[in-house]
């Protein structure tokens, strides 16, 4: 297959592109920050997401989705990173969708997602890195598990309708849908650098029946659900360090200094096309492992790592040139240049940044 | 489609296999190794000139030439899977040519009928090893500023003028040559002449370098006489040839960035264990790496269709020679001291080392890494002048 979008995928993406600029734009979300939302995202976006079919492109079509992969959802992905909207979309629509596909959970979840109604979220961290250790513990208590440890950064987790909880059982991991009313479980929302919410959550002894399983005991689809995560955050990083070089190369254009614009200015134009080569290696690196996700490569692993970890090195070097190319106007509030940075970090971080990745690869290939 | 596509790998496997000796399938150890044809070749195993002459019978040294011109004839999806198949089974490249990787395509766009049944043939089965005469000692990064004459002599030009890091001049049967035929313009006085090396006035001297080869040479041109029939494309629009020209030699260089089809030496050494901070920084690279080679399936995909951006070859030249240096400065320091040695039958004759200052030039021939960047900026980035 090409390493470039078909053209069904091209149309898929002008779409989304017309949808997310006009409906989500960066204004879109900074109003939602100046009004102290408590939310974290507009469910009048999310049904308007779901209206379009984007919340179903990988639901199956036996399930009434649209049945298609990640390629799909991440040029949808991209566009949500490029104008910042605050989406339950990678977290719902992708990991979760991902996770749940095949069980019997899919018939409970997937119709309140389809209709734009039903928000996921996924409690997996327990400390500041995304390090790969589950230490909550489900423990075997009547008919099912009781569930007792601390999860964080669960993004939307203080207003998801389900949560996705890794825990630790007898001999392996266990991944649970729980419903967020359960009795015993707090969440405590916080406020991120990027003015997105992620809950810190508390179970103390929350019990679950037997069939909030997801997958098999002891053998959570932690791998899947976290490539769905990982590789789609690749797309959204690529869409916020492409929308932040974009904005710096239009910049080089318009601001003159010493009489001139300061764009025909070679030290400049290195900076700008070195970040331009950056991005566009890290483009290829994010389409190759959509695909091979979706053809169920056994390289995909490897993949998905090096999507993630170059994305997150080329949107890291892009904010930073943004601020630095747009100087002292960078770092005001007033202009968008410092929400690309801080989304960027959030991102960098969300299920292991460039450091974990490579290190990752390093393991896979024996050292 | 597919299933026609699923035969062709199927048929290609077998070919291979049968066809591909297993001396071929082996790492090579260092230049010696590479086979590159032309009217007094040189071997270092008589398996490379079968393993040559099958591939060129085939067409498959240019796969996706046409065949008319020695070519294989094969349709782009078939191209990428014989070099998949070539990948899988760690065939040698069956000849290595500037030929191939540079002449051959601005010869299909630009040459005439005859010039393409004259010459391409012969770069499709190695029988003739061709150089570049583009740099002189004042026109290096400004190239277009180069000043050797093509004076004009009726049916033929009389040349006269001295080229510098013409690779394997040496050794090479032809040229293909940039020379002025107009002074009072500057891009707009070239034109782009192909001549043999052993006409009458053609001089070679190797220059040493600081790996202890000699892969280039200053090249001097005394009242050469070639025919008006060898120039490519009109008088004073070599140009034109020059830069498409360039566009690909920037390719064939970018390609130094994916590494070797063998094992990496640099992981094999971080397997035997190295310090955690070296690990790390071979873990990152990895990372790099690994994201280039797909940006490189990309732009071939890309540029097979007619996606590419046509200043895409500069940014493919210039992160794939960046890369490369990268890679040799972390295979050196993971080697330590075993890779300072420059003679030793251990070494291989200093493999190791003179690799890594070889790869010194790859960000420096073709068009220097700042000279890329300029064009990025300018052509893709459209930034002011």
């Amino acid at each position: 297959m090409p390493l470039y979008l078909t053209d069904e995928q091209a149309m898929l993406r002008d779409t989304a592109k017309d949808f997310v600029a006009e409906h989500a734009p960066v204004s879109h979300m900074r109003s939602l920050r100046d009004a102290n939302d408590a939310t974290g995202f507009s469910r009048d976006l999310w049904k308007q997401f779901a209206e379009l079919g984007l919340t179903g492109i990988l639901v199956p079509e036996s399930d009434n989705g649209l049945g298609l992969g990640h390629v799909e959802a991440g040029v949808v992905l991209e566009e949500i990173g490029r104008n910042l909207s605050p989406s339950p979309f990678l977290a719902t629509a992708v990991a979760a969708v991902e996770a749940l596909k095949g069980t019997p959970h899919a018939a409970r979840w997937f119709p309140g997602i389809l209709a734009g109604e039903t928000v996921a979220a996924l409690a997996i961290d327990e400390r500041a890195k995304h390090d790969g250790r589950i230490e909550m513990k489900a423990e075997r208590s009547g008919n099912g598990f009781r569930l007792t440890g601390a999860k964080q950064f669960v993004a939307h987790g203080h207003v998801a309708d389900l949560l996705l909880v890794a825990a630790a059982t007898d001999h392996g991991t266990t991944l649970f849908a729980v419903p967020t009313d359960a009795t015993g479980l707090t969440a405590d929302p916080q406020r991120l650098a990027d003015a997105s919410l992620a809950a810190r959550l508390r179970f103390d002894g929350v019990e679950v029946d037997a069939d909030a399983v997801v997958g098999e005991v002891d053998q959570a689809p932690l791998a899947r659900l976290l490539a769905a995560g990982r590789t789609g955050a690749s797309a959204e990083l690529l869409g916020v360090g492409g929308g932040a070089m974009d904005m710096t190369v239009s910049y080089l254009k318009e601001r003159k200094q010493f009489g001139q614009l300061i764009g025909s200015f070679q030290a400049l134009q290195h900076r700008a096309a070195h970040l331009y080569s950056e991005m566009e290696v890290a483009r290829a690196a994010v389409l190759k492992a959509q695909q091979l996700l979706d053809a169920n490569d056994e390289g995909a692993a490897d993949a998905v790592s090096v999507a993630k970890a170059m994305t997150s090195l080329a949107s890291t070097l892009s904010v930073q040139e943004g601020i630095q190319m747009h100087g002292g106007i960078g770092m005001t509030d007033e202009y968008d240049i410092g929400f690309y940075m801080k989304r960027a970090r959030v991102l960098t971080e969300l299920f292991g940044d460039a450091n974990f990745h490579a290190d990752a690869l390093a393991r896979a290939a024996g050292y | 489609m597919t299933e026609d596509l699923e035969t062709f790998r199927a048929e290609t496997r077998a070919w291979l296999e049968a066809n591909c000796p297993d001396t071929m399938r082996t790492p090579m150890r260092g230049e010696k190794d590479a086979t590159w044809g032309g009217r007094n070749p040189v071997f270092a195993h008589p398996d490379q000139k079968l393993w040559m002459d099958r591939m060129g019978e085939r067409g498959w040294t240019v796969p996706d030439w046409p065949a008319a011109y020695g070519g294989g004839g094969l349709s782009p999806a078939e191209t990428k899977i014989l070099r998949e198949e070539m990948a899988r089974l760690k065939c040698r490249n069956p000849l290595n040519s500037f030929g191939i990787s540079m002449l051959g395509p601005a010869l299909l766009k630009y040459g005439t009928e005859e010039q393409k049944l004259e010459h391409l043939p012969k770069i499709a089965r190695g029988e003739i090893r061709w150089c570049q005469g583009y740099s002189e000692p004042n026109a290096g990064s400004d190239l277009a500023g180069l000043a050797t004459s093509a004076d004009d002599a009726g049916d033929h030009y009389i040349v006269n003028g001295q080229k510098v890091w013409t690779s394997y001049a040496d050794q090479a049967d032809w040229i293909f040559c940039l020379v002025r035929t107009d002074k009072t313009s500057k891009q707009g006085g070239i034109s782009f002449v192909l001549f043999d090396m052993a006409s009458e006035g053609v001089s070679t001297k190797p220059i040493l370098l600081i790996s202890g080869y000699s892969p280039f040479c200053e090249t001097f041109f005394d009242n050469v006489k070639v025919p008006k029939a060898n120039r490519v494309h009109d008088e004073n629009k070599g140009w034109d040839v020059a830069k498409y020209l360039l566009g690909h030699e920037r390719e064939m260089i970018s390609g130094m960035g994916l590494g070797g089809p063998a094992g990496d030496p640099m992981v094999d050494a971080a397997r035997n264990g190295v310090d955690p901070i070296l690990r790390a920084q071979i873990a990152l690279f990895q990372v790099r790496s690994q994201a280039f080679k797909a940006m490189s399936e990309r732009f071939i995909d890309e540029l097979k269709a007619g996606r590419a951006h046509p200043a895409q070859p500069s940014m493919m030249k210039y992160y794939g020679t960046e890369l490369n240096k990268a890679r040799h400065e972390l295979t050196m320091a993971a080697g330590g001291s075993d890779s300072l040695e420059w003679e030793s039958e251990a070494s291989n004759h200093g493999a190791a080392p003179r690799a890594w200052l070889r790869t010194k030039a790859n960000s420096i021939e073709g068009g220097t890494s700042e000279i890329q960047l300029n064009i990025i900026a300018k052509r893709i980035l459209d930034l002011p002048s």
